[in-house]
This record gives C-alpha cells, sequence and structure tokens, in this order.
C-alpha cells in the first residue's frame, strides 16, 4: 500500500498587489508535475463518492487515473464523455461543496484537488490543440435551442451527439451566457470559453446570434419552422434593485450592467473599444455572493482606491465560494457585515456622493432555523461614496413567458417544468438558470443534459 | 454581419440605412427599434426603426452622427457590412382605438414618428404631424411625412424654412376646438418631449413620448436604461421606449443621458485624431 497523502499540492496564484491592478487570470493552475503529483493521491475508491458529488457524473476517480499515469489525452478524453466544458467547470464550479465535499480523503485531510486537475487537462489540451470532435452522423430532425449560455450549450452538444440537428438562438452578440457577460476574465479567460463553445460547434451545433425569442420569433414559429422540440435556456438575467430613494442616480449600477460593460462590452479596453465604464474610485458593492465577489474585484481592477462589500448578514451567511472570498480579502477588499443601505446619496448633478446605512443584527433563528437581520436603532451612519453596484441577484427574464402563454411560470418567473424537464407547454423543455433562478454553472449543465434525453425520447415517442 | 443596401444623406450628419433583416422586417411594429454594434470594438447603441418591409425583409434607420459610434457607421458605404443587429425591441407604440392624433417629430425624430404616423393614417385615423428642426439644412423626410400624414407642418427654429418657431407652437392650435386631437405622440430631443408633454397636459390629451436612455444589452437584463414614470422605475428597453409624458421625470432622463460625457468626449476626440478608416 502506498503512503496516503493528506496534503494537497497547491496552485500558485499571481501577487495579490500585482493583480488587483489588471485582468490577468488570478489562479495559474497545475503544471503537469504538479498535476501528476496531485493526481497519485487519488485513492481510485470503488465506491465513487466525488462521482455521486457531480452534477454531471464526470467520470472522476477515471480521468484522475489517466492524469496519473501522464496521459492527458486520454484524461481529458474521459473527462469529456460526460462534460463538454471542463476548462470552464475547472474554474468555476463550486468543486468545496460538490465532488470534493464527498472526497473519502477529505474526512482526514485535504480532498483530491479535483477542478484543478479538470482544469490542467482542459488547458493541456488547449496547449496541445484542441481535437475537434468527430462530426456525428445527422438524423435530419431539428431542435431549437434558447440562449447560448452553459444550460443550452450542453444540451445542445448532447443532442448534437445524438444526431440532432440543433440550432441555438441567443439574443446577445456572443455566445456564453453569464460565463461572457458576467464571470470576469480574470476567474476564466475568454480563450476557454471560446475554445469550449468552437467544441460544441463542431459538434454540428449552428448558434445564431442577435435573435431574441420572444421578440425576433417566438415559440410558436420555431414549431412552425419544423422544430420537433425547444430547449430554453434563458438564464436569470433580471437584475433586482433595493427599492431605495437614489437608486437611479449616476453611479449606481445592476452588477449585470457593471459586469456587462467590463466583461462583453470589454470597457476595461476603452477607449480602444467604444464602451464607457464608471471608474469609480470609492466603490461600495451591495450583496456577498459570487456576483458581489466578482464586481468588486472589477471595481479594484478598473482602479478604486476603496472598494468594499456591503452586506446585511455576516461571513458565516454569505454564498459567495470561500475561494472568492479569500481572494477578495486579499485584494484589499474591505467586508462591511451587518449592514444595510437605506439610501443612496447625490449631488445636483445626479452623482453619487454617498449611501446612508444602518448597522444590523441577527435576532434569534425564527421557525425555519435562519437568523433574520434586523436593524438596530439609532445606528444609521453615512459612508462617503462615487459608486454603488447592487448585486443582489436576478430572476428569469420574463420575455419569453409573456410572448409564450401555454408557459406557466411560477413565483419570480420560474419555468414549471416537470422531473423530465419538459415545461408546460409540451415540446418545450427548460433548465438552468431560468428554471431554478440563479444557481450554478454545473447545475444549469446537469439539467441540460438531463433535457437533452427526455427531448430524445419525446421525439422518438411522437 | 448585416450589409448595408442603401445609403442617402438626408441633411448635415443625417443618413439613412437600408439593411436586410429578415426577422426584424417581419416582426417589427411601430415604435420598436433595434440595437446595433459595428465590429469587435463597437459600443451597442440603440437606433428607431424609420420603416420597415417584411415582404423584402428590410430596414431602414436614419442616424444622426453625434459621437464615436454614430460618426464611426457614416464611415461606412453602400455594400459595407456591419457586426450586429439585434430586433425587433421595445414594446410597439400604443395605436388602437384613436381617432384624431398628432405626431410631433423633432430633429433625428422625425425617422422615428414617421412608422406611427404611417400606421396610424392607415388604421383610419385622422394625423396631423408637425415635424421641426433647427435650420433649413436639417430638415428631412418632408415628403415620407406628407405621405403618412393628412396634414404636415413643418417648423424651423430660425425660420429659415416652414413656420417659424418650435413645435409647440402648433402644437397648441390643434389642442384647442371642439373637435381637437385626442392623442399626442412625440419623438425627439428631451427637451422638446417635456415641452410637449407641458403643452398638451392642461387639455388633458393623452401625450406618448419615446425616450431614449442609454442602453445595453436592450432586452431587460442590465437596468441601465432606468427611467422614472409616475414615481416608479421602468426599463426603457422593455418597459418602452413610450411612455405616459404626462407622467415621466424628464429631469432625471436627461442627468442620466449625461452620465459618461466626459468618456465620450474622450473617445469621439479619439476617433476624431485618428480620423475615419473606411469600412468598404
Ligand atoms: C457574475 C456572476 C458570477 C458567477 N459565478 C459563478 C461561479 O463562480 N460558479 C458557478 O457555478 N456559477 C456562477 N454563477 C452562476 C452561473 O453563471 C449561472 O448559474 C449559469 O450561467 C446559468 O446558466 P444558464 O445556461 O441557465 O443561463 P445563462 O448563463 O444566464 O445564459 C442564458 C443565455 O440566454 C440568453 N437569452 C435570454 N433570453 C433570451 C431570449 N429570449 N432569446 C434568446 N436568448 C436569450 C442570454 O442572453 C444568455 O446568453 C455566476 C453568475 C454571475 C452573474
Ligand atoms: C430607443 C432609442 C431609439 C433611438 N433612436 C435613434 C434614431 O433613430 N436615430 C438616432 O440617430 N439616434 C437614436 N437614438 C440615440 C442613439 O442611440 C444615440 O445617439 C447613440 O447611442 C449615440 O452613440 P455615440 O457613440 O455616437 O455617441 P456618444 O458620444 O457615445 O453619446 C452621445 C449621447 O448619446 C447618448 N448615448 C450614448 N450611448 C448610448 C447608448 N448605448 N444607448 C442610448 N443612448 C446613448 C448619451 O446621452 C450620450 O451623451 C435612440 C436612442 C434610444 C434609446
Ligand atoms: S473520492 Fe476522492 S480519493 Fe476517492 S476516487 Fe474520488 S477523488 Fe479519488
Ligand atoms: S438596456 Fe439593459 S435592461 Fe434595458
Amino acid at each position: 500500500m502506498p503512503q496516503i497523502n493528506f496534503k494537497r499540492v497547491p496552485t500558485s496564484e499571481r501577487d495579490p498587489k500585482e493583480r488587483a491592478r489588471n485582468f490577468e487570470e488570478v489562479n495559474l493552475g497545475y503544471t503537469a508535475e504538479q498535476a501528476i503529483e496531485e493526481a497519485k493521491r487519488c485513492l481510485q475508491c470503488k465506491n465513487r463518492p466525488c462521482v455521486a458529488g457531480c452534477p454531471v457524473e464526470v467520470y472522476i476517480p477515471e480521468f484522475i487515473k489517466l492524469i496519473s499515469e501522464g496521459d492527458f489525452k486520454g484524461a481529458i478524453a474521459k473527462n469529456k464523455e460526460k462534460n463538454n466544458l471542463p476548462g470552464i467547470c475547472g474554474r468555476v464550479c463550486p468543486q468545496e461543496s460538490q465532488c470534493e465535499a464527498k472526497c473519502t480523503l477529505g474526512v482526514k485531510g485535504d480532498p483530491v484537488s479535483i477542478g484543478k486537475l479538470e482544469r490542467f487537462v482542459a488547458d493541456q489540451e488547449i496547449k496541445d490543440g484542441v481535437k475537434a470532435p468527430e462530426a456525428p452522423v445527422k438524423n435530419g430532425l431539428k431542435v431549437a435551442v434558447v440562449g447560448a449560455g452553459p444550460s443550452s450549450l450542453t444540451c445542445a452538444a448532447d443532442l448534437a451527439r445524438m444526431g440532432y440537428e440543433v440550432t441555438i438562438f441567443e439574443a446577445l452578440h456572443k455566445p456564453g451566457g453569464v460565463l461572457s457577460y458576467g464571470i470576469p476574465p480574470f476567474r476564466l479567460p475568454r480563450n476557454i470559453i471560446e475554445t469550449e463553445v468552437n467544441y460544441v460547434k463542431n459538434l454540428g451545433v449552428q448558434i445564431k446570434m442577435d435573435v431574441l425569442i420572444g421578440k425576433s420569433t417566438t415559440i410558436k414559429e420555431l414549431f412552425d419552422g419544423g422544430y420537433k422540440a425547444v430547449f430554453i435556456g434563458s438564464g436569470a438575467g433580471l437584475p433586482s434593485f433595493l427599492n431605495i430613494p437614489g437608486e437611479n442616480s449616476n453611479g449606481v449600477f445592476s452588477a449585470n450592467e457593471y459586469l456587462t460593460r467590463v466583461n462583453l462590452m470589454k470597457a476595461y479596453k476603452f477607449p480602444n473599444f467604444d464602451t464607457p465604464v464608471w471608474l469609480g474610485k470609492r466603490v461600495a458593492v451591495v450583496g456577498c455572493g459570487n456576483v458581489a465577489m466578482d464586481s468588486v474585484r472589477t471595481a479594484l481592477r478598473l482602479g478604486a482606491e476603496k472598494a468594499m462589500i456591503v452586506y446585511r448578514r455576516t461571513s458565516n451567511e454569505m454564498t459567495a465560494r470561500v475561494e472568492e472570498y479569500h481572494h477578495a480579502q486579499e485584494e484589499g477588499v474591505e467586508f462591511n457585515w451587518l449592514t444595510n443601505p437605506l439610501e443612496i446619496l447625490a449631488d445636483e448633478k445626479g452623482r453619487v456622493t454617498g449611501m446612508k446605512c444602518v448597522k444590523m443584527r441577527l435576532c434569534e433563528p425564527d421557525a425555519s432555523g435562519r437568523c433574520r437581520p434586523e436593524p438596530i436603532p439609532g445606528s444609521e451612519f453615512t459612508v462617503e461614496l462615487d459608486t454603488v453596484i447592487i448585486a443582489l441577484g436576478t430572476s428569469p427574464n420574463p420575455l419569453i413567458a409573456q410572448t409564450t402563454p401555454e408557459l406557466k411560470t411560477a413565483k419570480h418567473g420560474n419555468l414549471i417544468v416537470d422531473d423530465k424537464y419538459q415545461t408546460t407547454m409540451p415540446g418545450v423543455f427548460g433548465g438552468g438558470d431560468a428554471v431554478t433562478g440563479s444557481a450554478t454553472v454545473i447545475q444549469a449543465m446537469g439539467a441540460g443534459k438531463i433535457a437533452a434525453r427526455s427531448i430524445d425520447e419525446y421525439i422518438k415517442a411522437k | 454581419m448585416f450589409t448595408i443596401l442603401e445609403k442617402r444623406d438626408l441633411a448635415d450628419k443625417i443618413c439613412e440605412y437600408v439593411f436586410e433583416a429578415p426577422l426584424v422586417a417581419k416582426k417589427a411594429r411601430p415604435g420598436q427599434f433595434v440595437i446595433l454594434r459595428l465590429d469587435e470594438e463597437g459600443e451597442r447603441i440603440p437606433i428607431t426603426l424609420a420603416d420597415t418591409d417584411p415582404k423584402t425583409g428590410r430596414i431602414k434607420i436614419v442616424v444622426q452622427a453625434i459621437g464615436t459610434t454614430t460618426n464611426r457607421l457614416h464611415c461606412f458605404e453602400k455594400g459595407g457590412a456591419i457586426a450586429d443587429i439585434i430586433g425587433p425591441l421595445g414594446t410597439p407604440t400604443h395605436l388602437d382605438g384613436f381617432k384624431k392624433a398628432v405626431c410631433v417629430g423633432g430633429g433625428v425624430g422625425i425617422a422615428c414618428i414617421h412608422p406611427i404616423a404611417k400606421e396610424l393614417k392607415a388604421m383610419g385615423v385622422q394625423v396631423t404631424s408637425i415635424i421641426g428642426s433647427r435650420c433649413k439644412d436639417l430638415v428631412f423626410f418632408e415628403d415620407e411625412m406628407r405621405a403618412a400624414s393628412h396634414e404636415l407642418i413643418v417648423t424651423t427654429d430660425d425660420g429659415s424654412y416652414g413656420r417659424k418657431g418650435l413645435v409647440t407652437g402648433p402644437l397648441a392650435e390643434l389642442l384647442q376646438g371642439a373637435d381637437k386631437a385626442d392623442v399626442v405622440f412625440s419623438v425627439g430631443p428631451v427637451i422638446m418631449m417635456r415641452e410637449v408633454a407641458k403643452a398638451t397636459k392642461p387639455y388633458e390629451v393623452k401625450t406618448y413620448v419615446s425616450l431614449n436612455p442609454i442602453m445595453v444589452d436592450g432586452t431587460g437584463m442590465c437596468g441601465a436604461c432606468r427611467v422614472s414614470v409616475g414615481g416608479v422605475t421602468k426599463f426603457g428597453c422593455v418597459d418602452g421606449p413610450d411612455f405616459d409624458g404626462h407622467q415621466v421625470d424628464f429631469d432625471l432622463l436627461m442627468k442620466r443621458l449625461a452620465m459618461f460625457k466626459e468618456m465620450e468626449q474622450q473617445s469621439l476626440g479619439l476617433w476624431q485624431k485618428e480620423g475615419c478608416k473606411c469600412h468598404k
């Protein structure tokens, strides 16, 4: 029996001071030697607990074994049998609460660094030149997919593999959904998204940009046009605001707007790119999830002298990944816990000058077990600011449901689906954030995968 | 890519473009707009559909050069192509249930009021249109607007053509008497729309204005286009662009339109220095 190694091989990261001023990727990933060393830690458990923690059931021990043997080509091929977007997942998935949380080694030490290993094989393949997949034999049946986010890309790729002629319709001018407009390049470099989207295209999937379903054309018209089934992966793009006075002042942005300007429109390269972005010196981001972390770290990179999180609960309740929270701390982000905004203040030109807040305290857990924050009377104070970014979460865009009366939605506009991901309209399936509200990349991909199987069953049964 | 099939100079810095965009042409209703992007470096900007033909799949837009994107577009010639056109976006103008309408267009807004007047006339509504420009050289679409209306009044601020003064002059006259108009549609500079709304208020004539907030995606995803109507925040790109002129917070709209002024000037300055790289 080889010695069990409980310590994880660390990856190197760019220096926090230097990286907080540019958009280069923060984590540098493994070298080949490091990857092999880390892969050798895997116990190759027979019961494969890690796989049960993965929403797309990646062959985890199998691909890790191939890495440990130095067979990187074999490893990426094995990984891609289940996951079409490994370079993306390896970077953005919350492995610490999924596969790695279930890893046997985690009981006594560090779980295997499954995410970093997945990223390694994907990057290695890009270095070696990605092999285009063999285009599957077409069966002549057309399926339409709405949106080009991870849910749709997964569904489309799986359907293409089964032989379907798949067309994706995307409203924006670039595919990727949140991956392209939301997650910044310092966490997910753009060439990774491009490579993985190209992989899907090479399976024969067509992507049509600049088509807004519900406006440019409708679900019903897609069926009239010969599509046998439709998958809706339109995400949860509608931003929430605080609904407090002063929120329409110049310098107040939804995280979606702020991040879209920077990531999709490349405003960080202004004026070489035409789209501007507000360059705040004192920036507050309201909320404490991944979106808030991305926004506040982006603000630093755009030159903020002070970048802070304002959150009405504490670090125990925040929804951001621990890794992102640590990165933000290292880069100098200030955290204001138990603080709730009351009003945004502005000058006569309508530009933000500050924010009035109140301190909160967590009361005793209620029947549901959650501590509700409540304001502490008399604790109001004002913080001087020139920028406020609202990162309070998003809900599904109502556009498609509004223009397709057959589609029933639940509270917050989430599409109602059955256990096969079929919506209330026959032949129309849905998955990802459009169904769950904002969740994760891998959950969206998992839904896309199951929906692809259901669509196949549905069409075959007709 | 979207190819420019026709290009025509209409007035100083105002050009008309015809593109082939079948999906947009098939679905477009008066009051809707597109978002376009010139190329990889380009910004997404909203432009109203001035005319559409579902049969040929063609759309027409009229653009006034004021900043980087609009000036850059004017460097494109017939046969050139731009990266993206998406639409039709926005909620179509509410046209049902009126007998007598006044359509007021100012500046480049004349192109935007055109499909509204045209459709109203086709629906059997009595249409009087007022189009206003700063001076004679900026008047355009006179023939198009005459054809789309039963009566057309042209005004120029300096009196170099048509009636001297602002559009609100003739408008006030049309709001009086027993057979006064029952609705006013207005598209143009924010100040003009504010004045139109002020002029119609005492007569309690329903007044629609078409707001032009800064937009990014145009699909309801970012909230850049926030406007305040009757004290409630709305998204201009999906809830509008048309709103009840008597409820709009025009002051807020003007402030928000100036949000990126300095950067826009920097960008335009750079473009002017580098000159026009012609796209054929
Ligand atoms: C800033 C940010 C950071 C995040 N970080 C992480 C992270 O680190 N890890 C993680 O796992 N998750 C993260 N998430 C969440 C994750 O990105 C989403 O859960 C995931 O992208 C959802 O995928 P989707 O395919 O359902 O939808 P989206 O990715 O939202 O894609 C939907 C696509 O559909 C298009 N669309 C919408 N309506 C229409 C229409 N009517 N017609 C045509 N196209 C339409 C949209 O333009 C979009 O491109 C983050 C989210 C954000 C916003
Ligand atoms: C619904 C709608 C319909 C419009 N229709 C027309 C039309 O038919 N013809 C026409 O010539 N113009 C139209 N506009 C205005 C046009 O979008 C702006 O003139 C254009 O965006 C200016 O871009 P620029 O880069 O040339 O100038 P910039 O120098 O970037 O901006 C000049 C000014 O235009 C406004 N503006 C800037 N960026 C945007 C943006 N992304 N979205 C909206 N406004 C912006 C700001 O007030 C800014 O100060 C419309 C605007 C809206 C919202
Ligand atoms: S649970 Fe951990 S140790 Fe076991 S097979 Fe999976 S990755 Fe390897
Ligand atoms: S332009 Fe983004 S929501 Fe209206």
